[in-house]
């Protein structure tokens, strides 16, 4: 059976991992082939780093960065933060990512999802989206969660699938490192409506909800400051995933 | 030394540190001459089918595949690599494999499954199958695909559950092809990696 993974989350600046608090106040945690490492030796099902700053000049830096942790390490990992082009797409594939998370570029431009699939295939595009409660609905939100789109979240995942994604990562601006959990709601209804497997993002703070998010129907859980700060052990956390019956490597 | 076929699809780096990690020598190459006298080749594939083997035939690598198949020195085909030692796919159109074993590639069905098959999947081994060898039952491995090759086949060696039962590790004489990624799939991918680069030897 297929198993739920776990997916720590590094947030990149050129060449070190920093983790903010609802996308503000960054602090300085680690190098990333370190923490890579690490992560793999634990456990971790894959790994995801975020490009934070995404500045041109910078993005060599990153991307040598990321080559390093390639190198290291020998399980599967995503590679987003300012991918806007079929051209990113393959300097990021390039550069030994599994697959590439698109955010703000997909939706300033949604063809470059379909170019990326032709090009690509469908198995390296993570459409990325970082949403936050507008009522009873949710709104994407763009440019590091500080530009409202507008649009309807679960409708744009809707559409970012058509076009050719592969996955979703949904990340919930309101849930971002306050651990109170993930936003469940928000996971279950892309769950019932998408095809595609859902990553959840944003708000895990405790083993529970983990389980919450498998529970509703999420195909992975993604978590960064918790495993930075060893508050979870990853070995521990998918023990106790196994005994809550779940499908866990 | 190990030839990773280089015919100019996705990232092939990934496969050769993995190969160093083990503990071998290997080249990346679009050179058919420099290819033709490792001790094993690697066919990696990412992407489509169709895009993938047109790109094969077009880089003059299709003769010396078709020489080490019927010859017997060790190929392995990772992803779509393995999908292309099939007849055929029918992943967006039709497309021609390069036939070495019977049957085609055809995309997971409409049902409840999430499609692409992606993460940790395990390995159930039915055959013996030498780049299988130490490789428990049911070990976990890392897949990434949206098309599949039945397990109904002899030269299926091992496969996973997904809906259906998909090849997961395919030999054919000294042909062998895996679905999932073994320079992804931690302990148990170099371990698959690691028996098949001994044949080499």
């Amino acid at each position: 059976m297929l198993a739920k993974r776990i997916i720590p989350c590094l947030d990149v600046d050129q060449t070190r991992v920093v983790k903010g608090r609802k996308f503000m106040d960054v602090k300085d945690v680690a190098d990333p082939v370190e923490l890579a490492k690490r992560y793999s030796e634990q456990g971790a099902d894959e790994l995801v780093f975020y490009d934070i700053t995404a500045s041109v000049q910078n993005r060599s830096i990153f991307y040598g960065t990321l080559r390093s942790v390639a190198d290291a390490i020998d399980i599967p990992f995503m590679i987003g933060g300012g991918i806007k082009t079929v051209e990113d797409f393959r300097i990021a594939l390039l550069s030994g990512a599994d697959k590439v998370s698109i955010n703000s570029g997909a939706v300033q431009n949604p063809q470059v999802i379909s170019e990326a699939k032709t090009r690509f295939g469908s198995q390296c595009i993570v459409l990325s989206i970082d949403a936050k409660r507008n009522g009873k609905s949710w709104d994407v939100y763009i440019k590091a969660g500080q530009e409202n789109t507008g649009l309807d979240a679960i409708e744009w995942a809707m559409r970012g699938a058509d076009l050719g994604a592969g996955e979703l990562c949904i990340n919930s601006i309101d849930m971002d490192g306050v651990k109170e959990g993930y936003d469940l709601e928000l996971i279950a209804t892309l769950c019932e409506r998408l095809s595609i497997p859902v990553i959840a993002s944003g708000g895990a703070g405790k083993m529970e909800h983990f389980a919450q998010a498998f529970r509703v129907g999420a195909d992975a859980a993604l978590a960064a400051s918790v495993f930075h700060y060893d508050e979870i052990k990853i070995q521990e956390l998918k023990a106790y995933l196994k005994d809550q019956g779940f499908e866990i490597r | 030394m190990i030839g990773i076929i280089d015919y100019g699809v996705g990232n092939l780096r990934n496969v050769e540190q993995a190969i160093a990690r083990a503990g071998y020598q290997a080249f990346i190459s679009s050179d058919i001459s420099a290819l033709a006298k490792a001790g094993a080749l690697i066919l990696p594939g990412v992407g489509a089918f169709g895009d993938a083997v047109a790109k094969l035939n077009g880089s003059g690598a299709r003769p010396l595949l078709d020489k080490w198949a019927a010859s017997g020195k060790p190929v392995l085909g990772i992803c779509v690599g393995m999908q292309m030692l099939y007849e055929k796919s029918y992943e967006f159109g039709e497309h021609e494999g390069l036939g070495y074993l019977k049957g085609s590639i055809t995309p997971f069905g409409q049902g409840s499954l999430k499609v692409p098959h992606i993460g940790w999947n395990q390995l159930v081994v039915i055959g013996d199958c030498p780049i299988l060898k130490g490789v428990e039952d049911k070990s976990y491995a890392y897949f990434v695909h949206s098309f599949y090759a039945k397990a109904d086949s002899p030269d299926v060696a091992a496969y996973t559950e997904y809906g259906v039962k998909a090849a997961a590790c395919v030999n054919k004489g000294s042909l062998y092809g895996v679905q999932f990624h073994p320079e992804k799939s931690s302990k148990t991918g170099a371990k698959i990696l690691s028996n098949f680069l001994e044949l080499s030897l």
